[in-house]
């Protein structure tokens, strides 16, 4: 057989595949879209009745609201915390193996079931401690309330996903050259100019990287808000992903929330997009 | 450069992992506890550590059955996965100068940014029209939802490979399937660890692909029968503590066993 041939048959199964699995349903979603299909029977051509109506639907702008709340928070505190896990981890220390082994841990663990455990401390642990020590804020379970839900779902979401974040800055940190910090320390640079002046420059691509793919997945948010909240109360933390989920199979609106989805994916590709153009034009300039 | 002892760097992180282990001696702890000791501290240790909880838990959310599935769809996603995209990543990586390859590259890897949403209410249709609402079915779904990805780290470890080895073996007579499987696979072999790690980890902890996929509750996985006890487990954490703490257990048993290589395979991936 013709060499052509061949690398032509490796690649045809997983194109067919590919195809049937996931572009033939993301246009089958675009399409029905500008229908009014409820997932089920007869339905005609509506236009773009649903993408204006999702504008005014007062739960799907508390979803995207609270949303892009919890993902730029828990962007933020997750990178922030890792960087500075991952420089403690890459200095000369003691069990080093060991403590990157705990650290890594809860990457591992399923996010629901992760989720489960720490509602049960949101709900039971944490206010039996405050009313032991008699700290009010503690003493109340704060995922019943409307205000603070959303900071036990970024809580649980800074806990799992600071172990893949640290992971990766200290592979960016293994890349730097013991001997940049040699002529540092004859220059006699301070740690914190060493750190923003030496080894932030040289690992910014990975915080590129990092900044992108964290705000990418907190965007997609469902299993976090399924084990901790269900999305309430009421419908404080409600994610997109959680209410294309609810509208579109229980709800009737397999049309109203295809178009809710067409919507959320050019949000997160406009948001990736710009985050790598202000990030990129950083990299340059440090 | 001073080989001195960072002190103070190992005191704060050895304090840090406080915050790591307490949700998993909580975990431990209440799965081993009587119900009639959840109205005392909940941080004391159990007075007598009973496994009453765990056959329970097993008896209740058929365990074995769901471990079985979940074991099921992780073995078969994986093999999937490492023949079929190391595969389709080769013939890309060598075809690249080639129009058609490197649409192709662009088409596979831009599916890493469109969300799962967007094509999940026409695929549940699809796949129930289909008869593909099963562990099999998973399996194959598993298979296309990682393609972007995989394809993207193995093209880059690919194009890392010497192609004058392949040109040897073509001299000597050998078809370009021969020289994948005998020269090339063997040689991507790190590249297979980090996929086959990632995406193990993937397949065993999804939620959202199986709860829409699967129809029948007899094929759950380990979270999504999480899931389905919900109502039970929030009358009786411990029996919901002891199925939580059984569903994570496998992946951390492999975890202490092969930390430094899931460690080392999860940095190889992203350094490429």
């Amino acid at each position: 057989m013709k060499k052509d041939h061949v690398f032509l048959m490796m690649v045809l199964p997983a194109f067919i595949l590919f195809f049937i699995f996931h572009t033939y349903p993301a246009l089958q979603g675009i399409f029905y879209s500008f229908t009014n299909f409820r997932g089920y029977g007869d339905w005609d051509f509506v236009g773009f009745i649903n993408y204006f109506n999702v504008f005014q639907d007062g739960r799907a702008l508390s979803a995207y609201g609270f949303t892009f709340q919890f993902a730029i928070v828990a962007t933020l505190l997750v990178n922030m915390l890792s960087l500075f896990i991952a420089i403690g981890l890459n200095a000369k220390i003691k069990f080093r193996k060991t403590l990157r082994a705990m650290y890594f841990l809860p990457f591992i663990l399923s996010v629901l079931i992760v989720s489960f455990i720490f509602q049960f401390m949101f709900t039971h642990m944490l206010p039996q401690l405050g009313q032991a020590l008699d700290i009010d804020f503690l003493s109340r379970n704060i995922l019943g309330n409307q205000n603070l839900a959303w900071i036990g779902v970024v809580i649980v979401a800074v806990w799992q996903s600071t172990a893949f974040n640290t992971l990766l800055y200290l592979a960016g940190l293994s890349t730097v050259d013991d001997q940049v910090y040699e002529a540092a320390d004859i220059d006699g640079a301070g740690s914190w100019a060493k750190f923003w002046r030496l080894t932030f420059p040289l690992i910014a691509p990975f915080f590129t990287i990092n900044m992108v793919v964290a705000m990418k997945n907190f965007l997609m948010a469902f299993d976090q808000i399924i084990g901790l909240t269900g999305g309430g109360p009421g419908r404080a933390t409600e994610s997109i992903a959680l209410l294309i989920y609810r509208g579109g199979f229980e709800g009737g609106q397999f049309a109203y929330q295809s178009a809710n989805a067409v919507i959320y994916f050019i949000v997160i590709v406009a948001i990736s997009v710009i985050q790598l153009r202000i990030l990129e034009r950083k990299e340059v300039k440090g | 450069m001073s080989s001195k002892v960072n002190w103070k760097a190992t005191i704060l992180l050895i304090l840090g992992t406080v915050f790591i282990l307490f949700p998993l001696y909580l975990t431990i702890t209440i799965a081993f506890k009587t119900p009639q000791e959840m109205t005392g501290n909940l941080l004391a240790l159990p007075e007598t550590w009973t496994f009453d909880n765990f056959f329970r838990a097993i008896e209740v959310t058929n365990f074995f059955n769901a471990l079985g599935n979940s074991v099921f769809v992780t073995v078969f996603t994986v093999a999937i996965v490492v023949l079929t995209h190391s595969m389709v990543a080769y013939a890309i990586a060598r075809n690249m100068h080639k129009k058609f390859y490197k649409f192709l590259y662009f088409y596979f890897i831009s599916a890493m940014f469109i969300p799962f949403p967007i094509i999940m209410l026409p695929l549940v249709l699809q796949t129930s029209a289909w008869g593909m609402d099963n562990l099999v079915g998973l399996g194959f779904l598993n298979g296309v939802m990682h393609l972007a990805f995989n394809v993207f780290i193995y093209v880059g470890y690919v194009k890392t490979l010497p192609v004058e080895l392949e040109e040897a073996a073509h001299i000597d007579g050998a078809g370009t399937w021969k020289v994948f499987w005998k020269i090339i696979f063997p040689m991507m072999m790190p590249m297979h660890a980090t996929v086959a790690i990632l995406t193990a980890l993937a397949a065993w902890n999804d939620f959202m692909l199986p709860l829409v996929i699967l129809s029948d509750s007899s094929m759950y996985t380990l979270p999504l029968v999480q899931y389905a006890f919900q109502g039970q487990f929030s009358t009786d954490y411990n029996l919901a503590f002891a199925s939580y703490l059984m569903a994570m257990l496998p992946m951390i048993v492999l975890y202490i066993f092969v930390q430094k290589w899931i460690i080392g395979g999860v940095m190889r991936g992203s350094l490429k």
